[in-house]
C-alpha cells in the first residue's frame, strides 16, 4: 500500500460514504434536478454577445430591395413545380444561369428500409440544382451556402424564391470573398445529404447519387431558408442538428444581432423573448423554452435542413418565417436584408467560426448557458452511480478485508461469480443486437403474418422484442453456477452501475440533454434496486422508468410545451411514429440515438432488471 | 545648444580626419549654420500598421494617413519605410478596390496614386521593424527598404495596431514589449542613426509603450493612457468596418492644416484630440527631450523642410569647403595613427564565421560613455582621447582581432 496514504482517514472516510450514503444521494438528485431547473433563471444565465472578430458588428449597408421580384419568382416557380409534379429543374436551371451562376444539377435515388408513413415515402428519387456565385476577386477556396427546400404541395416557394433574387443582387456585388452556393433540394434531408456528401466525397448511408459536376472551396457556413407565405411576422431560428449537434453560437449572435437592427421579431423554438424574468411567468417561460431546446436536442434527429451540415464542421442554422396573428408584418424585402446582412457578415470570416460556444442552451436569443453551468446539473446526477458503486464495493471488500494478502485466495471463490456476471450482461446485450437488428429485417415476415403495414410492422416488432427482453430466462447463471448468491447480485450491479455511468457520462459529453433525460430517469431506479425489494411494486416502477417510457414521456412533455397537448391515444400514435422516425433517422442520416438506445441503455437497463428478479 | 551638438560633429569628424586647422573655421563661421535651427539636416520616417485582417482596414488607413502628410511636407519616398501589414486596398471584401479610405463618404483616399510599401504582408515583423531601426539588415537589402538615417537626422516613427499594457501586437502571432523598443532606441543613439527622434503611437494603453524609453533626445505620443482603449472613429457601412482610429483621425486633421512653412509646434501637436473627441487620453512624453517642446516646428519630423533664407549679405564659406589639406608637415606617425582599420580583413583571409565573429566583438566593445555624447566631445574637441574614443575602439579591436585569427581560423568549423 502507498507510505503516503493514511489508512485511517481513508477508513474513516470511506464509512462515512457508507454510511450517509443514501441521504447523500437523495441530496445530490434534488440539487441536480434544481441546478438544472435554475439554468433558466435569468441572472444565473449569460448574455450573448459576438465573439468573432471578422464579423464584429452589423455594419453593413443593406441594399437588397427586390422583395417584389422575389414573390414574382416564388410565383414562377410554384406554377412550373406543379407542372412538373416535382421539382422544376430545367426551369431553376434556366433561371439560375440567367442570374449569371455556374448551375449544376446531381441526381440521387435512395431506397428507405421501410416506407415513411409521415411523409409517405419509399423509394425516393430527385434532383438537387444548385448554382455557385463565383468570388469575382478572389481564390476559390472557400465558400458560403444558402439552401432552399423545394417542398411538395405550395410550401416552401417564397424561399426558392427570395434564393433567386439574392442570387441576382448578389451576383451585382464585387466584395464577395467566398464563393457563394445557391442549392435547392428536393426530398429535404435526403437531398441535403446527398448533395453533402457528393460535396465531400463521402458515401457515410449507402446513398446513390451522381458526382457533383461543380465545386467551391471548402464551406464555411451554410443558412436553410424556409419561408412559406408573402410576409411574416417573425423569424424562428432552428439550430438543433443530427445528433444533438449545435452550431457555433456566434452564427446564432449574428442573426440575433440582425433581427435587433432591422427591427424584425425573432424567436427560438417558436417563443419569444419575455423581459420579465423575476416573474413566474417570466422564470417559466424561459424554462419552457430551454426545456424544448433540451428535448429537440435529446431526440437527436435533424430539425431542418441545416442539420446535417454539422456534420461536416460546417455552420449551419434554418431560419424559418413565420406567419402568425401579429398585426406587425414583414414583407421579404426585409427578410432579404437581413440575409444579405447575413451573408455579409460571413463572407468576413476570415477563418471558420470557432470563437464562441459549441456546447450551450438557450433560454432566449438573448442568453445562454454554456457548457461549465449545465455540466455540474448532469454531474450531480452521475456521482450518485459512482457512490453507490463504492457503497457496493466496500461492502463486497469488508469480508475479505481480513486477509489483505489473500488477493489471490478471494479471487478463488469469485472466479464463479464472473460467470455470474457475465451471463445476464451477454444476454442483456444479445436482447440489445436483437431489438436493434431484428424490426427491420423481420419487416416482411411480419407483414406476412400480421395484418399491418411495413411500418407499423418494424415499430410493433421493436416493441415486442423490448417487451420479450424483460419476460427472458434472466436466471440462466443459476444452471451455470447454482444459487443466486448475495455476492453475486452485488457484483453484478457494481458492474452494471459503473457501466451505466460511463455510458451516461459518454452521452452526455456529446449530447448533454441525452445524457441529462436519461440520467434523470435512470439513476433513481438503478440506483436503490435491490433483489430483496417488493417485486412487483418494483416492477412497475423499474417499467415505467424504462427508456421506452422516457421516449412516451418526452413525446408529451414536447406537445405541452409547443402548446398542443395530445390525448393518450394520439400521443401513442406519436410514440409509434417518434420510434420509426428515429429507426429511419438512424439509417438514412447516421443518427445514433436508436443504436445507443437499443445496443447500450436498454441492455443496461435490463441488468438491473435482472437484479430485481435475483433469486 | 546647437551649437554645442555642431561641435561635437565637427570635433568628431575632425578627429578622425585629423585637420586640428578646418575644426577652428567650422566654429568660427556660425552665420551659415543659424538656418537649421534644430540641428538636424535630413527627415526619415517609419511608419508601421502591425495588423493583419479585413477589420483592421482602421489600422491601415491609419498609417497610410501619416505616410500622406509626411510626404505631402516633403520626405520623400526614399526616406520613408512604410510597413503594412496587410493589403486592403486590394482585398477582395473590399467594395472599393484600389482605395483606401480615411473619411466616411469617401472624401478622402489615404491610398492615393503613388505609394510605396516597403515591407508589406508576413515582412511586417518585430525582428524586421527592430532590424530596420537598428540597421542591422542582410547585406542584400535594398536601399528603399532601409533606414539609411545619421546622427543628423531627425525620425518619426509611428506605430498602429492592438496592443495591450507593456506591447504591441504584431500580425497574429508575435508581440514587442516596450523595454525592447526602448532598448532599440538605445542602440540607435548609440550607432548614431538620430539626432532627434519623435515616437507616435496609436494603440490601446499606448502610453505603455515609451515609459521605458531612456535615450536622450525622444519624444513621444500616445492615443490613450494605460488602461485606456483606444477607440476607431468613422463607422462606415458601405464599406463595411470602421474607417480610422480616433486619433489618428483627429492627427491627420491637424496635419492636413500644416504646410511646409508652418510654424505650428508640437505643443499644438499636444493638443491634438482632447479627451472629448477621442474619449481615450492622449499622453506625451517630453522629458528625455533636450529642446522645449514649443520651439520645435512640426515640420521638424512631419516634413523635410530645408530653410532657405535669401539674404543679400556676402557669407564666407570659403575655409569650410577648402579642399585636401597639406598633410607632409604633420609627420608620418600621426597619420599612421589615426587612418581606419579595415573594418573587415578577415574576410580577405578567411571564412565568413570567423569574419562575424570580428563583427560582432566591434559592437560590444562599446563603453558606456558613448551614450551621452556630450561628455566625450570636451576631451575629444581638445585633441586628446579618452578610452571610448573612436581611434581607441579601432586600436583595440585590431589588438584583439589580428593576433587571435589564426586561432580562430582553426577552430572554425567548415561550413
Amino acid at each position: 500500500m502507498g507510505l503516503l496514504s493514511d489508512p485511517n482517514r481513508r477508513k474513516a472516510l470511506t464509512s462515512l460514504l457508507t454510511r450517509l450514503n443514501t441521504p447523500i444521494c437523495v441530496v445530490c438528485y434534488l440539487a441536480g434536478i434544481v441546478w438544472f431547473m435554475g439554468l433558466a433563471f435569468e441572472p444565473f444565465t449569460l448574455r450573448t454577445y459576438m465573439s468573432e472578430n471578422a464579423m464584429g458588428s452589423t455594419m453593413v449597408e443593406e441594399r437588397f430591395s427586390s422583395g417584389e421580384r422575389a414573390l414574382g419568382l416564388a410565383k414562377e416557380f410554384d406554377a412550373h413545380k406543379r407542372k412538373a409534379g416535382g421539382m422544376p429543374v430545367e426551369w431553376l436551371v434556366k433561371s439560375m444561369q440567367a442570374r449569371g451562376l455556374e448551375v449544376f444539377t446531381q441526381s440521387f435515388s435512395r431506397k428507405l428500409p421501410f416506407p415513411d408513413e409521415n411523409k409517405e415515402r419509399y423509394m425516393v428519387r430527385g434532383t438537387n440544382v444548385y448554382g455557385i456565385l463565383r468570388a469575382p476577386r478572389a481564390p476559390r477556396t472557400e465558400a458560403l451556402v444558402i439552401t432552399a427546400p423545394c417542398s411538395p404541395g405550395h410550401s416552401n416557394n417564397q424561399a426558392v424564391g427570395l434564393l433567386l433574387a439574392l442570387a441576382q443582387y448578389f451576383r451585382n456585388q464585387i466584395y464577395w470573398a467566398k464563393d457563394i452556393i445557391f442549392l435547392v433540394n428536393e426530398h429535404d434531408l435526403i437531398g441535403t445529404q446527398a448533395w453533402l456528401e457528393g460535396y465531400h466525397h463521402t458515401n457515410i448511408t449507402g446513398m446513390e447519387y451522381s458526382p457533383l459536376q461543380g465545386r467551391a472551396g471548402s464551406i464555411q457556413a451554410a443558412l436553410s431558408l424556409e419561408l412559406s407565405s408573402d410576409v411574416i411576422t417573425s423569424l424562428d431560428l432552428i439550430l438543433e442538428g443530427l445528433n444533438g449537434q449545435l452550431p457555433n453560437l456566434d452564427l446564432a449572435n449574428l442573426f440575433y444581432a440582425f433581427c435587433q437592427k432591422l427591427g424584425v421579431l425573432c424567436t427560438i423554438q417558436g417563443k419569444l423573448q419575455r423581459n420579465d424574468w423575476d416573474t413566474a411567468e417570466g422564470y417559466t417561460h424561459a424554462a419552457q423554452t430551454m426545456m424544448l431546446m433540451v428535448l429537440k436536442q435529446a431526440c437527436g434527429r435533424s430539425w431542418g435542413d441545416h442539420g446535417l451540415f454539422l456534420r461536416y464542421h460546417i455552420e449551419a442554422a434554418s431560419i424559418r418565417g413565420i406567419n402568425s396573428f401579429r398585426h406587425y408584418k414583414m414583407d421579404a424585402t426585409t427578410t432579404g436584408r437581413l440575409l444579405e446582412g447575413m451573408i455579409r457578415k460571413l463572407n468576413n470570416l476570415l477563418e471558420r467560426l470557432h470563437q464562441s460556444y459549441f456546447f450551450y442552451l438557450l433560454p432566449s436569443l438573448s442568453r445562454f448557458v454554456s457548457i461549465g453551468y449545465y455540466m455540474p446539473a448532469f454531474g450531480l446526477l452521475a456521482v450518485i452511480l459512482l457512490l453507490r458503486a463504492l457503497d457496493l464495493w466496500v461492502h463486497l471488500g469488508s469480508p475479505a478485508l481480513a486477509a489483505v494478502d489473500g488477493v489471490t485466495e478471494a479471487e478463488q471463490p469469485s472466479s464463479p461469480g464472473v460467470l455470474t456476471v457475465l451471463t445476464p450482461v451477454v444476454i442483456s446485450h444479445l436482447t440489445g443486437v436483437a431489438l436493434y437488428l431484428l424490426p427491420v429485417h423481420l419487416q416482411e415476415m411480419a407483414v406476412e403474418h400480421f395484418p399491418v403495414s411495413e411500418t407499423e410492422a418494424v415499430v410493433l416488432t421493436a416493441i415486442a422484442i423490448y417487451t420479450a427482453g424483460l419476460a427472458l430466462p434472466h436466471n440462466t447463471q443459476r444452471l451455470l453456477s447454482g444459487e443466486g448468491t448475495e455476492q453475486g447480485w452485488k457484483v453484478l450491479k457494481l458492474t452494471a452501475l459503473l457501466y451505466l455511468a460511463v455510458l451516461l457520462g459518454c452521452t452526455a459529453l456529446i449530447n448533454f440533454s441525452l445524457g441529462f433525460i436519461l440520467a434523470v430517469t435512470l439513476v433513481p431506479i438503478t440506483a436503490s434496486i435491490t433483489p430483496h425489494m417488493p417485486k412487483v411494486l418494483c416492477a412497475l416502477a423499474m417499467v415505467l422508468l424504462s427508456p421506452a417510457f422516457s421516449i412516451l414521456y418526452c413525446v408529451f412533455i414536447y406537445q405541452e410545451l409547443v402548446e398542443a397537448p395530445v390525448g393518450l391515444g394520439e400521443g401513442w400514435m406519436l410514440f409509434l411514429s417518434v420510434i420509426s422516425q428515429g429507426i429511419l433517422d438512424h439509417a438514412l442520416y447516421g443518427s445514433l440515438v436508436y443504436p445507443l438506445l437499443a445496443l447500450f441503455i436498454y441492455p443496461c437497463w435490463l441488468m438491473f432488471w435482472n437484479i430485481l428478479f435475483w433469486n | 545648444m546647437d551649437y554645442y551638438n555642431l561641435m561635437t560633429i565637427c570635433a568628431f569628424i575632425n578627429l578622425l580626419v585629423s585637420i586640428p586647422q578646418a575644426y577652428s573655421n567650422y566654429v568660427e563661421d556660425k552665420q551659415s549654420w543659424t538656418v537649421f535651427s534644430s540641428g538636424h539636416t535630413n527627415n526619415w520616417a517609419v511608419l508601421v500598421c502591425t495588423s493583419r485582417f479585413w477589420f483592421n482596414y482602421r489600422h491601415v488607413a491609419n498609417t497610410l494617413s501619416v505616410y500622406r502628410s509626411v510626404k505631402r511636407l516633403g520626405i520623400p519616398d526614399s526616406h520613408i519605410v512604410l510597413m503594412l501589414a496587410d493589403d486592403m486596398a486590394c482585398n477582395y471584401r473590399n467594395p472599393k478596390p484600389a482605395t483606401v479610405f480615411s473619411h466616411k463618404n469617401m472624401e478622402l483616399n489615404v491610398y492615393g496614386d503613388d505609394v510605396e510599401v516597403d515591407y508589406r504582408g508576413y515582412e511586417v515583423t518585430v525582428e524586421n521593424f527592430l532590424r530596420v531601426l537598428t540597421g542591422r539588415l542582410p547585406p542584400s537589402t535594398p536601399r528603399s527598404k532601409r533606414l539609411l538615417s545619421d546622427d543628423r537626422s531627425n525620425i518619426l516613427i509611428y506605430l498602429t495596431g492592438h496592443g495591450g499594457n507593456g506591447f504591441l501586437k504584431f500580425q497574429d502571432s508575435e508581440e514587442i514589449s516596450n523595454m525592447e523598443l526602448a532598448d532599440a532606441f538605445e542602440q540607435m543613439w548609440q550607432k548614431r542613426r538620430y539626432n532627434e527622434l519623435l515616437f507616435i503611437i496609436d494603440t490601446c494603453q499606448g502610453a505603455s509603450m515609451y515609459e521605458r524609453f531612456y535615450s536622450p533626445n525622444l519624444m513621444a505620443l500616445a492615443s490613450s493612457q494605460v488602461g485606456e482603449d483606444s477607440l476607431s472613429h468613422q463607422p462606415d457601412l458601405a464599406i463595411g468596418v470602421h474607417l480610422m482610429d480616433k486619433y489618428t483621425f483627429y492627427l491627420l486633421e491637424f496635419l492636413e492644416e500644416v504646410h511646409p512653412a508652418s510654424q505650428a509646434n508640437m505643443n499644438d501637436l499636444f493638443k491634438v484630440c482632447p479627451q472629448s473627441q477621442c474619449v481615450s487620453t492622449p499622453g506625451h512624453r517630453t522629458d528625455l527631450f533636450q529642446r522645449d517642446p514649443g520651439s520645435v516646428l512640426i515640420t521638424d519630423f512631419f516634413g523635410s523642410v530645408r530653410k532657405v533664407e535669401i539674404t543679400k549679405d556676402t557669407i564666407h564659406l570659403t575655409s569650410s569647403v577648402k579642399p585636401p589639406i597639406q598633410r607632409s608637415g604633420s609627420g608620418d606617425m600621426q597619420i599612421e595613427s589615426l587612418t581606419y582599420v579595415d573594418q573587415l580583413p578577415v574576410a580577405e583571409i578567411i571564412h565568413q564565421v570567423t569574419a562575424l565573429i570580428y563583427y560582432d566583438a566591434d559592437f560590444a566593445c562599446y563603453p558606456p560613455s558613448l551614450t551621452d555624447r556630450k561628455e566625450s566631445t570636451a576631451p575629444l574637441a581638445s585633441g586628446k582621447e579618452t578610452s571610448g574614443s573612436w581611434p581607441e575602439m579601432f586600436r583595440r579591436a585590431n589588438a584583439l582581432g589580428l593576433p587571435t585569427l589564426p586561432a580562430l581560423h582553426h577552430k572554425t568549423p567548415k561550413i
